[in-house]
């Protein structure tokens, strides 16, 4: 019997590995220091500690260990590294180019500097969510200083062609940040092979703790400045002032070690269940739509439309299970998926979409556990979905005029 | 989000989801909202000629849990009363039944279109 809750939303985050809280605790407890404490026991070790973990998380990503500013996660990391490299560098141009699918701490941070007096660039996404190479190599101009693509997508889980969009923003000479958030520690991800200059990464979505990210700054080819947005003590090599979150960054680097261990095997694992959850489903129901390319995305994610079913609803129905949707309803925003829109998913389409995200400590009895209760839950709610009967009665619903009073 | 308890207990017990042959000269259809906007219900009433009472009624919803709840609970409302009655049923009292948060209010306004949609569908008929 499998234990419920079932927890299947690894893209918002992970549970922390045992392993890796094992190794943080003596730094809550005995050994407490600040690391930056120059003079005493206390800080060296804890300065070491900090030291091992920046090594952890460079190896990684294949970075040096010196390349790596600890911030406290993802959100401040692209903060730093768009406004970081903007303000750093305006003298040389004020344009950014950027993706609609980008996650909010891009977009908003890419609007905040607008305000400013920045000209950013939103790049379209095609119906599998994928950026146009040529559509980047024309907005590149000579004012250009930052081009930012994510290199896997949140929602739909979407993994960009991130060498080349590094080659070419290497080739026309203007700096390359990715928010590598949901890529690092699921897939290979090289910041040299490639050819990244910024990267985004954060320790709890790949089990490790909340509260802690990094920032790879490269150092070499170009060398890479960023102008801090937290004025301080002149940590992290003057870029991110603060007291380091030693217990934290401890975590991190553990979790990085794993990760980096176990990466292979373990993405050949969810890869086996996420195929197999969306094979069972496929197999027992009909108009499901995958949203986002499937071939070239990460391998524990599944996001697909039960077409006819609104998403809240189904999600009221699993109830035992973990998981989120696109639908407008569970928005904070009650608008549908700015992500499924981009792709050009159909707003009657993204409120019906449910995003699995299948993660390390997740069991084939869980997955076959999950599918059997979307069957059931879909069946029960078609069966009260009055779309789903005119469908079935072969009126094309696109051809209604519905009486929408907004 | 939480929902209330006699939310669950809708979503849970849909007895009268179904539907009336929408042909029947007795039988009036509502049909509200879009699919787009994330909420369509469908509401059905059988009326007594002689007597104007609503004495079946069905409805089906695609929509959130409180958008199915708001529509089991007008179905029931209207089951037995005159349609003159059914029209006195108000989204406010839905969202007092169901304590409805502010975010939904919207689903109750839908079901109350949808009875209206259902007596004037039937009224077009007659």
């Amino acid at each position: 019997m499998v234990k419920l809750p079932i927890y299947m939303d690894n893209h918002a985050t992970t549970p922390l590995d045992p392993r890796v809280l094992e190794t943080m605790l003596p730094y809550f407890t005995d050994r407490f220091g600040n690391a930056a404490s120059r003079n005493h026991k206390f800080g060296w070790e804890a300065e070491e500690a900090v030291e091992q973990g920046r090594k952890q998380v460079a190896a990684l990503i294949g970075a040096d260990p010196r390349e790596i500013v600890f911030t406290s996660g993802a959100t401040e990391s692209d903060n730093l590294a768009v406004k970081g490299a903007a303000w750093m560098y305006r003298e040389k141009g004020d344009h950014i180019i950027t993706c609609v699918t980008e996650h909010k701490a891009i977009l908003d941070t890419c609007k905040h500097l607008e305000k400013d007096g920045f000209r950013v660039t939103f790049l379209p996404v095609d119906n599998k969510g994928f950026v146009d190479l040529d559509d980047l190599r024309n907005a590149i101009t000579d004012k250009t200083i930052l081009i930012s693509i994510m290199t896997a997508n949140n929602e739909v889980g979407v993994i960009q062609d991130i060498k080349s969009i590094g080659k070419l923003a290497r080739e026309r000479g203007v700096l390359f940040h990715t928010d590598a958030v949901q890529a690092v520690g699921k897939i290979p991800f090289n910041v040299n092979e490639m050819n990244v200059d910024i990267a985004s990464v954060s320790a709890h979505k790949f089990y490790g703790p909340k509260g802690v990210g990094a920032l790879y700054v490269r150092r070499r080819n170009p060398r890479v400045l960023l102008t801090p947005i937290i004025d301080g003590g002149g940590h992290e090599r003057g870029m991110r002032s603060g007291t380091l979150n030693v217990p934290s960054i401890v975590g991190f680097g553990k979790a990085a070690e794993i990760a980096r261990e176990s990466l292979s095997q373990e993405s050949a694992e969810m890869f086996r269940l996420r195929e197999k959850l969306r094979k069972t489903l496929e197999r027992e129901l009909d108009e499901l739509y995958i949203n986002g390319d499937l071939e070239k995305r990460l391998p524990g994610n599944l996001n697909m439309s039960f077409a006819y079913v609104e998403g809240e609803s189904l999600l009221m129905g699993i109830n035992d299970i973990a998981v989120s949707s696109g639908s407008a309803c569970t928005s904070a925003s009650l608008e549908p998926s700015y992500v499924l829109k981009a792709l050009g998913v159909g707003e009657d389409l993204a409120h019906t979409s449910i995003r699995f995200g299948i993660g390390r400590f997740n069991t084939d009895e869980e997955v076959d556990y999950v599918a059997g209760r979307v069957i059931e839950v879909v069946r029960r709610l078609r069966e009260l979905s009055p779309l789903y009967e005119m469908a079935k009665e072969g009126i094309d619903l696109k051809s209604v005029h519905w009486a929408t009073e907004a | 989000m939480a929902y209330s308890d006699k939310v669950i207990h809708h979503y849970n017990n849909t007895r009268i989801v179904g539907a009336i042959p929408k042909e029947d000269p007795n039988v009036g259809t509502g049909l509200v909202g879009a699919p787009e906007c994330g909420d369509v219900m469908k509401l059905q009433i059988k009326v007594n000629e002689q007597s104007g009472v609503i004495e079946d009624a069905k409805f089906k919803t695609f929509g959130c849990g409180s958008a199915i709840a708001s529509s089991s609970l007008a179905t029931e409302w209207v089951k037995g009363k005159t349609l003159a009655e059914a029209l006195t049923i108000k989204n406010t009292d839905i969202v007092k039944e169901l304590s409805l948060p502010p975010v939904k209010i919207h689903c109750s306004v839908l079901a109350e279109d949808a009875i209206k949609a259902a007596i004037s569908d039937w009224k077009k008929k007659h």
